[in-house]
């Protein structure tokens, strides 16, 4: 390869990789993809929809129940979009204020009680950003939502559907499997959020879904996701019946894996899994116990008492303030 | 010529006043060290960093740092206007730090607990890999040891260059929460200026106690994401430590000169629970949802289509690692032929 092929390649690559990217994420939104309920009774036999956080209100962005698997009882739980303008206004886009995450505790506190696996849908943008969710505690019902899942003492498996998006998606998204349809993108943050935080502008949307690596293979080799569900024809949106039969076909698979498990052994694997998440480089630096020995400097000015001179070394010698908070820095 | 005194101060810097974004006084930046950076005229905490909070909080000489070594990788070859590793090179230039938070071991008032500091100057505090396994080791520590559990934070929220294996760091820091909990053992969460998106929606809402220092910024989505996507200004004051403990979410705000003070009191207070040598830490639960369970394989099986080919078994996935799950995508190649 000659270097002008190679300068051709680097300035290319970037652009396919973000039209793939972007391909993914607007399959991921199709307006035909099968929702949580458009699959359920396809899926399932009996499913009993059931209502409320008991304690605020109903979130119909978030729709669960009982129902049975092949004749095994189980609890659905799955973030719901709408299909038109006015289901998506009723549904609030799939996404969910405090109240939905609270219903899904509570229905997997039922589970729990009654010793039925779970199994969750995921497919939202993200938790509801507005005011009123902030009132009623968003990042704490998305916080015991994930605390619960993580202590859940029946098996769960989790199918990311469409978005899995950032907090909202995993507030009913640990699982001690979890799977993602082909087409199905999972992220730390919407594109749109990110490129308006990174690039200062909502037009890199396409950019940023490429950098996060969203789609289900990336999330594949990241661990995140166990197992992929292959789409029928050129995705989901084309044949609900056959998605719903390949997505009951891989959490049957997966429950079947799960059964049998002591409580004890589900739980430390459940652990296990998420302890393993992320990747560090372990640099056995040395970590620090006093804040480095005192200079003859600091000595001396301690015994004379010297303007100047801290009585005793500090961290915040090592690790001072600069004044200087870089306010353009944020996170997700 | 002037003399020179050998131990005279530094030659004050050309920043050596600070202007106070609250009250617009100009403070001499010695003042505002002396005074815990705290504006003397009206009160606004300023952020500190994470060896400031050392030496606000702990026994002075009673702090190890454990875990120095951890460092952040570019798993996703994450570039935005510059690439990750250039950003945290930068970060580590400018903090000295090798990441947003330093967690050790301690004392506050004699009594040893595990804690874990952000500092925000950091990235903004955002919680990465190294962030979160720092933050488990952290919360793991104080299982074993059974001492008292301290994060302070001070962070925006999930650290976008790290994708969804950030977001997955929100079950990495929250799941060890349950063990304290079975064990009981305490945790402290103190929300400093401020604590946003991911940090608050894992670990900083689940303290047994949650502390704030006053006005800080505390939030689940960063004003400009709430504003674009609900698509209207937010009204003032929302967001703030206050708001939060007039919703019940936090249970006190406690200003900085009395934060020390404050935390020893809760630590004397409420005590690691005492072990009993008879009873199991962690017991088993005397009936078994899973027996019922036992049944499930025979049930579904002749349900399952063996042909899919999808046979998930989570042992022999690789925890964390590149996932040789149980089936690999097809390559886009491979969709191409199939097409």
């Amino acid at each position: 390869m000659n270097d002008a092929q190679m300068l051709d390649q680097g300035t290319a690559a970037p652009d396919a990789a973000a039209d793939e990217a972007w391909r993914r994420v607007q399959l991921a939104r199709h307006p035909q993809r099968p929702r949580t309920l458009d699959l359920v009774p396809l899926i399932f036999e009996g499913f009993y929809e059931l209502h409320g956080d008991r304690a605020f209100g109903d979130d119909p962005a978030i729709v669960g129940g009982p129902a049975r698997l092949d004749g095994v009882p189980v609890m659905v739980i799955g973030h719901q979009k709408g299909t038109d303008t006015e289901s998506n206004i009723l549904r609030n886009f799939g996404s969910p204020y405090p109240e939905g995450f609270r219903k899904a505790q509570r229905l997997m506190r039922l589970a729990d009680k009654l010793g039925m696996p779970v199994v969750t849908f995921l497919d939202t943008a993200g938790a509801f950003p507005g005011p009123a969710a902030e009132e009623r505690g968003q990042a704490e019902a998305i916080a015991s939502s994930i605390k619960l899942m993580t202590g859940l003492q029946v098996p769960i498996v989790a199918v990311v559907l469409g978005e899995g998006g950032s907090g909202g998606a995993l507030a009913i998204g640990v699982g001690d499997v979890v799977l993602a349809l082909e087409n199905a993108v999972y992220s730390v943050i919407s594109p749109e959020g990110a490129s308006s935080i990174l690039w200062r502008s909502r037009d890199e949307a396409r950019v940023a879904a490429a950098a996060m690596r969203m789609t289900a293979e990336d999330q594949l080799d990241l661990g995140v996701v166990d197992a992929i569900i292959s789409e029928p024809g050129e995705g989901a949106h084309t044949d609900h019946v056959a998605t719903a039969a390949a997505i009951k076909a891989a959490v049957v698979s997966a429950l079947r894996g799960l059964s049998g498990r002591e409580t004890s052994e589900l739980l430390a694997t459940r652990y296990a899994r998420l302890r393993g998440m992320g990747s560090y480089l372990e640099t056995g630096g040395r970590s620090r116990t006093q804040p480095g020995p005192p200079s003859l400097r600091r000595r001396i000015g301690r015994i004379l008492h010297l303007p100047g001179v801290p009585r005793r070394p500090r961290w915040s010698d090592i690790w001072p303030s600069d004044d200087a908070d870089d306010e353009s820095e944020r996170g997700a | 010529m002037p003399i020179k005194f050998p131990f005279s101060r530094r030659a004050a810097p050309s920043d050596a006043w600070t202007k106070c974004p609250a009250c617009d006084a100009q403070v001499f930046n010695k003042q505002l060290e002396r005074a815990q950076r705290v504006c003397p005229s009206c009160g606004h905490h300023f952020r500190m960093s994470v060896g400031e909070r050392i030496d606000l909080l702990l026994d002075p000489g009673s702090f190890e740092e454990r875990d120095a070594g951890l460092e952040s990788v570019d798993r996703l070859g994450f570039v935005d206007d510059r690439p990750y590793p250039e950003r945290l090179e930068a970060s580590r230039v400018k903090t000295g730090l090798r990441d947003a938070v330093v967690w050790g071991v301690g004392a506050i008032d004699g009594q040893r607990v595990a804690i874990g500091i952000f500092d925000f100057r950091f990235m903004g505090g955002s919680m990465g890999s190294v962030v979160g396994e720092k933050l488990a080791r952290c919360f793991e520590t104080a299982l074993a040891e059974r001492i008292p559990a301290i994060v302070v934070s001070a962070s925006g929220g999930a650290r976008m260059q790290e994708g969804t294996l950030s977001l997955m760091q929100l079950a990495k820091t929250t799941a060890p929460l349950v063990r304290l909990d079975a064990a009981g053992v305490p945790f402290i969460a103190v929300l400093t200026d401020p604590t946003t998106g991911g940090v608050l929606a894992s670990f900083a809402s689940l303290g047994d106690v949650i502390v704030a220092e006053p006005k800080a910024l505390i939030g689940f989505a960063g004003a400009r994401v709430a504003s674009d996507t609900v698509g209207e200004e937010l009204p003032d004051g929302f967001q703030t430590a206050e708001f939060l403990l007039a919703h019940g979410f936090v249970d006190t705000i406690v200003p900085r000169a009395e934060l020390r003070a404050s935390l020893a009191r809760l630590l004397r207070l409420l005590p690691v629970a005492a072990v009993d040598e008879g009873q199991p830490v962690e017991p088993e639960r005397g009936w078994g949802p899973i027996g019922a369970l036992s049944g499930l394989a025979e049930r579904l099986g002749g349900a399952v289509g063996d042909s899919i080919g999808i046979d998930v078994d989570p042992e022999a996935a690789d925890v964390g690692g590149n996932g040789s799950g149980p089936r690999k995508a097809p390559t886009t190649a491979e969709r191409e032929q199939e097409r």
